[in-house]
């Protein structure tokens, strides 16, 4: 039975989905311990490398994206965005993994994985563009190796493992060469797994030996309904199911997180083809800023995963190996509080963009349909505009 | 330098030109590698070029589009074989809803070059599902290219365009008419920006000429229309035969311009004419020629109604006769 952070036994409530699931890979106890028993001793050695100054980073990195998520709650209540999905709960699951990929590696995301840009690198503003209705994409794919976000559930799961397949065509795989072997992580949730792409990708990723790692954030809901509505069996099973290895880890302990992910990359990056993950880990936000969990979630569920936040998780690992300092600490608050004073301000300042782009790009090339159209929209706009003018 | 070639084989010829010329090609999807396809349309390519090249992908079909738009993503140009018309449909929300939105959405970006060969129309007495022409749901979404040659000359050349160009192109071939022939002759292999502007991904053609009556047709019906242009011309009629090759850019221009000159209108389709391409041509003739028309514009094409059984596709499909009681009906006016 797992234990609370004062060390007392606490009992998932009644027909709640519990966090002492076996098997799970559990580097870091939900209390700041560091777990040590014979059959993680592989994944033991994954982070014996990684030192204090490492710890702190991805604590930062926690608590940024933290941040961003509810300064982005804050900017919606306020009508600043049309809309948010709430990360608050996966940070572990996201910074954990998006530190064990090497530069070339390449990200596909759903929509809430704010930790992951966190860690790649994504401007902030630039990953609000979207939810602010400014823009479909919002930032570089190629400056980051982050793919857009995708809206439509579990279709850019089928692209991540084309994009691997292109990379094995590359030559980049298996050459030995650290710089060079490259993979792809792909994102995607429990509600997710039910789509046929994604079943799909795993027959396309299995058959093809692609360098693609699966990783699911089993956050235990797909808005109202629970995991036990979209699979029989431990969704992590799901992978062996296509001859896929497979593994299932507390996504509450970024150290696990990191060291499952990194094997899974050693395994793409080497030719050893895929990997399923399941990070089991909680969605303690709303689905996005228009659902409303009270409807469907009790209120002792929500406070008992409270209670294993991943952030919390590092900050008493930290305290524990004596990598904690106030003012570092302290620090890092500064940070965070001028990273919600730029998004407050830059935010807002992001404007509606000129009419004619809703008409560029629908095409790589010109078709004549859009520029008939063009031409006939911006024609009625200046003479509306003269019109307007003449009236006044 | 030209030489006789079946339509299809003008298909294998056009791709076996793009896979020499730019290494970043592939062909995939089911059956097109060791078997060659099921209508040989691949038929020695993998032999040639590899398996990694000419790839025999799972049966699924959201599966060979999706992870063809990750290729394309990675810098590859997929040309992705859909086995028949009637199984393009689990890929259609990767076609309309990624597909043809990843340009738009990275603000140009990301470029998708993938093009989705489907034989589509009926006349080949096939079973359920395997005679359909669905090319109107694809040419609503923007984003899209959508095209269909009628000629082996043009089906050469179109496919070569379409592997080429920068867009998604969605490449109905009239599998009716995989077995006719033709004179094929070879050219430059287009670059990108030139195959996506080229006429023959952009522009009607004349394929008859005539004065009394414009008859509109792309794919497998371009042969019908050419058949009741015959038998009206032996009745004194002249009927004009416009050949689109494109539904999406639909060559409005081309059209009109005959229409001014013909005063009559009838378009040509095997899909069902409710909402059907013909049901736009329509429009936009009437928009764009109204005081030339003599008559309304007519269409005759597909019913509303699920394909029929390949007993009955011939009352079903659109005929020379129905053609021609079509211009009848316009030259009633």
């Amino acid at each position: 039975m797992p234990h609370t952070p004062t060390g007392e036994p606490d009992a998932a409530p009644a027909d709640i989905a519990p966090v002492d699931v076996e098997p799970l890979v559990q580097l870091v106890s939900p209390t700041g311990e560091r777990v040590v028993e014979p059959d993680n001793a592989g994944y033991r050695s994954r982070v014996d490398h990684l030192t204090s100054e490492d710890l702190r980073a991805l604590y930062r990195d926690m608590v940024l994206t933290r941040r961003f998520d509810d300064e982005a709650t804050a900017l919606q209540r306020q009508g600043e965005l049309a809309l948010y999905a709430q990360g608050r709960g996966q940070e572990a699951a996201q910074v954990g993994s998006a530190y064990a990929l090497a530069p070339q590696d390449y990200v596909f995301p759903s929509y809430r994985e704010h930790g992951v840009l966190q860690a790649r690198g994504v401007d902030p503003v630039d990953r609000l563009r979207l939810y602010r209705g400014q823009d479909h994409g919002g930032w570089d794919t190629e400056a980051h190796n982050v793919h857009l976000y995708t809206l439509v559930i579990g279709s850019h799961v089928l692209h991540a493992t084309g994009y691997a397949m292109g990379i094995q065509r590359d030559g980049a795989v298996g050459t030995g060469d650290a710089a060079r072997d490259a993979a792809v992580v792909t994102y995607f949730g429990d509600g997710a797994t039910s789509q046929g792409d994604v079943s799909e990708a795993l027959v396309f990723a299995a058959v093809n030996n692609a360098p693609v790692v699966f990783f699911l954030q089993n956050n235990q809901w797909a808005i109202s309904e629970p995991t036990s509505r979209q699979s029989r069996a431990p969704l992590y099973q799901r992978g062996e199911g296509f001859g896929i290895p497979s593994v299932r880890v507390d996504g509450n302990d970024v150290l696990a997180v990191y060291a499952v992910t990194a094997e899974a990359l050693e395994r793409a990056h080497s030719g050893g083809g895929p990997t399923f993950i399941e990070a089991y880990t909680y969605r303690m936000g709303a689905h996005t800023t228009s659902d409303d969990p009270s409807r469907y979630r009790e209120r002792a569920e929500e406070d008992y995963w409270a209670r294993r936040d991943p952030i919390e998780r590092v900050a008493a690992l930290l305290r524990a190996e004596d990598g904690w300092d106030d003012d570092w600490a302290a620090g890092i608050d500064r940070e965070a509080d001028a990273l919600g004073e730029r998004l407050r301000t830059e935010v807002r300042q992001l404007g509606a963009p000129p009419t004619a782009t809703m008409f560029e790009h629908v095409y790589a090339t010109e078709h004549a349909q859009v520029q008939t159209e063009r031409a006939w929209f911006e024609q009625y706009e200046n003479e509306t505009n003269e019109t307007t003018g003449a009236t006044r | 330098m030209s030489e006789t070639l079946t339509f299809a084989r003008a298909i294998t010829e056009g791709l076996r030109s793009a896979l020499e010329s730019d290494p970043k090609v592939l062909v995939m999807g089911e059956d097109v590698g060791r078997n060659g396809g099921v209508f040989r349309v691949t038929d020695g390519l993998q032999k040639d070029f590899g398996e990694d090249r000419v790839v025999d992908t799972p049966l699924a079909e959201s599966g060979i589009v999706g992870t063809a738009i990750g290729l394309a993503l990675r810098g590859y140009r997929p040309v992705c074989e859909i086995q028949f018309d009637g199984f393009v449909f689990p890929a259609y929300d990767q076609i309309t809803t990624q597909l043809a939105k990843m340009h738009y959405r990275s603000r140009g970006r990301l470029q998708v070059p993938v093009v989705i060969r489907i034989p589509y129309g009926g006349g080949i007495g096939a079973v359920e599902h395997h005679s359909e022409s669905p090319e109107a749901l694809f040419a609503h979404t923007p984003g899209l290219r959508v095209v269909s040659p009628s000629t082996p000359q043009d089906a050469y050349d179109m496919i070569r365009a379409a592997v080429a160009s920068p867009d998604p192109v969605l490449f109905f071939e009239p599998k009716g008419r995989y077995w006719s022939k033709g004179e094929v002759a070879a050219g430059p292999y287009p670059t990108a920006q030139a195959a996506g502007g080229a006429d023959v991904l952009n522009r009607a053609r004349i394929a008859r000429p005539g004065t009394d009556v414009t008859l509109v047709a792309y794919g497998p019906t371009v042969a019908t229309a050419l058949k009741a242009a015959d038998t009206l011309g032996a009745e004194g009629t002249s009927a004009e035969v416009v050949d689109l090759r494109a539904i999406s850019p639909l060559d409005v221009t081309a059209v009109a311009e005959s229409v001014r000159r013909t005063g009559r209108c009838v378009v040509v389709h095997e899909a069902p004419t409710f909402l059907g391409s013909g049901a736009e041509v329509a429009a936009r003739v009437s928009e764009e020629c109204f005081y030339s028309l003599e008559a309304p514009v007519l269409r005759v094409g597909g019913f509303h109604a699920p394909y029929p059984v390949a007993k009955l596709e011939h009352e079903y499909l659109p005929s020379v006769d129905r053609v021609v009681d079509a211009v009848d009906r316009v030259l009633a006016h």
